[in-house]
């Protein structure tokens, strides 16, 4: 068993209104990128409140760095976070926003100036925060998230607002993180991102863990698809109903028929629907990927 | 623990000392100070008073060695309003801008982030009480010579007591009305229902409920803590005030105490 950085276990939270999260079980293994996925109102940040000790769970154990989320002190000066989007005062200034972390955790002050600069923030780091453009805004809460030097880093959808650039530099910094033992556990909805630099997935449904480990399992486990259009959208009910006749599972989102199967068999369907006066005009086999994957797993709608 | 609650003093510190904060605190302090300092003097002689609801302040009272903080001790219910409004302020902001779970994040120890912020707040408070008694004092005793008042026994060792107790009075009262101000932030999470709430209440409610029925300024909170100030009325003495605030202030502080440990920090 690898050392764990997060290991949560029949995790609960329950409000008057219902479960937020229902008996959550999952691992995160030091030392990796995991990607935390869900639909919103799937129990994400309830979750991720959890984990920082902001909220009680009603019911389960959770530990972080092998401590207790139950004593949050002894874990969170090793633990960087940014929840629900960053979050500053507007009247000071980004570095001095940061100054206020740095002197509230007892980290030291010039390491301010050093992670304005990491996240490019250097020359606007004396401009008041409410200046600040929304992607700065998140660069700024990952530098504060970063403060700590953290073991674990928790992020709440870094990547909001920024530009392509602006996300590309996150994964890197993210990738070069993990690559010097730091654990990221991080949220998002750019699974296509996810997919390039997560190790493990965590995925939620309703409040439930539908998914936790290696994302190559998680793959292993998917089915080929492929991708069907036709001249006449009204021929897709058709398509699907060929296919289901074939021992195929499919169905139609955005115009498109998502047919289950190896590349192999798209040659016999073209020849079912040519027979069947059906004209394809897009007929691609895919392998999984996350997105397919998330939707298919959270029965999710694009 | 103590390491802790020093930084946390230190952290609140530096969101407490910037320029519009501070400066725009200290000159509503200034222009109370000199408002009020001013009226007791250029007022002496109107047959309308010129002291707290039309009392009439004498030369001769004015000649005591209380005299120089007469004025200084009449503005401790505006400096209390004040600091009310900038500790409710600073502590609602923290759960209308989303940045209690980041504090919290950085310190989980929530007893000690609530002592380090109201250490700081003190601190704070101290600032405004003595800016408020040096203008106070100041534009008194500018004023004196013209209106032939007899400042000989002001600064002599009973005029140093009678300032120094004044100022602790004041400073008792600020600090009063800003834990209230703070528990007001900490119950309604909002800098605008905190500080409209506290103000409507202290200025408008008690004055009201005052007006219908007197004997109740016995105990409401706003008006012991402005007694505490004048340190003590004709009506309402100086021990029932202190004691009554007291009271008031530690059952606020225990309350918002237990709700700030044991609350979900969900926005």
């Amino acid at each position: 068993m690898p050392d764990l950085a997060i290991s949560v276990s029949d995790l609960s939270k329950k409000y008057d209104s219902g479960l937020a999260v229902s008996h959550s079980n999952f691992q995160v293994p030091a030392g990796t990128i995991c990607g935390f996925v869900g639909p919103n109102g799937a129990g994400k940040t309830t979750t991720i409140r959890m984990l920082l000790g902001l909220i009680s769970p009603t019911g389960g154990t959770g530990e972080i760095l092998g401590q207790s989320i139950t004593s949050p002190d002894k874990y969170l000066s090793q633990v960087g976070a940014m929840i629900e989007g960053p979050a500053f005062y507007p009247a000071l200034s980004g570095a001095e926003n940061l100054r206020v972390l740095a002197t509230l955790g007892g980290f030291p002050i010039e390491r301010v100036d050093q992670l304005l600069e990491q996240v490019g923030l250097a020359e606007r780091g004396k401009s008041k925060y409410k200046t600040y453009s929304l992607g700065m805004k998140q660069r700024l809460g990952i530098a504060a998230a970063l403060l700590p030097d953290p073991k674990l880093l928790i992020l709440d959808e870094p990547t909001n607002g920024l530009d392509p650039e602006g996300i590309q530099e996150i994964r890197q910094l993210l990738r070069s993180l993990a690559d010097k033992g730091t654990t990221v556990f991080v949220s998002s909805h750019l699974l296509s991102e996810l997919e390039l630099i997560s190790e493990y997935l965590v995925m939620l449904r309703k409040g439930e863990v539908v998914f936790a480990g290696p994302m190559q399992d998680l793959f292993d486990a998917q089915q080929p698809f492929m991708l069907v259009k036709t001249e006449n959208e009204s021929d897709l009910a058709k398509i699907i109903s060929l296919a289901a006749n074939a021992g195929h599972k499919a169905h139609i989102r955005d115009g498109v028929a998502h047919i289950e199967g190896p590349a192999e068999w798209a040659g016999v369907l073209n020849k079912l629907a040519f027979e069947a006066g059906i004209l394809l005009t897009q007929l691609s086999p895919q392998l999984p990927n996350l997105e397919e994957t998330f939707f298919e797993m959270t029965g999710d709608q694009k | 623990m103590i390491l802790s609650v020093v930084r946390i003093f230190f952290a609140e510190w530096r969101k407490l000392r910037r320029p519009t904060l501070l400066l725009g605190t200290l000159g509503a302090v200034a222009f109370f100070s000199v408002l009020v300092s001013s009226l007791l003097f250029l007022l002496i002689d109107s047959p309308q008073g010129n002291g707290d609801r039309g009392v009439r302040i004498t030369r001769e009272m004015l000649a005591l060695p209380s005299g120089s903080t007469q004025a200084f001790s009449s503005i401790g219910n505006l400096l209390g309003i004040i600091a009310l409004c900038v500790f409710a302020a600073q502590t609602a902001q923290e759960y209308s801008l989303g940045t209690l779970r980041n504090l919290l994040v950085r310190q989980p120890g929530r007893i000690r982030l609530l002592v380090g912020k109201l250490a700081s707040m003190k601190v704070f408070a101290i600032f405004m009480t003595l800016v408020g008694a040096i203008i106070s004092i100041g534009v008194s005793f500018a004023l004196a010579g013209g209106k032939d008042v007899n400042t000989a026994l002001w600064f002599n060792s009973d005029g140093r007591i009678e300032i120094a107790k004044t100022a602790l009075n004041v400073y008792i009262s600020v600090l009063g009305f800003g834990i209230i101000g703070m528990v007001l932030g900490i119950l309604l999470r909002s800098p605008i229902s905190s500080i409209s709430i506290g103000v409507l209440w202290l200025l408008i409610i008690e004055n009201i409920v005052g007006a219908v029925k007197s004997s109740t300024l016995e105990w409401l909170p706003g008006s012991q803590l402005a007694t505490v100030a004048a340190g003590g009325t004709e009506t309402i003495s100086y021990t029932h005030a202190l004691s009554l605030s007291g009271i008031y202030v530690g059952v606020a502080l225990i309350i918002a105490t237990t709700l700030f440990t044991k609350r979900d920090v969900a926005n």
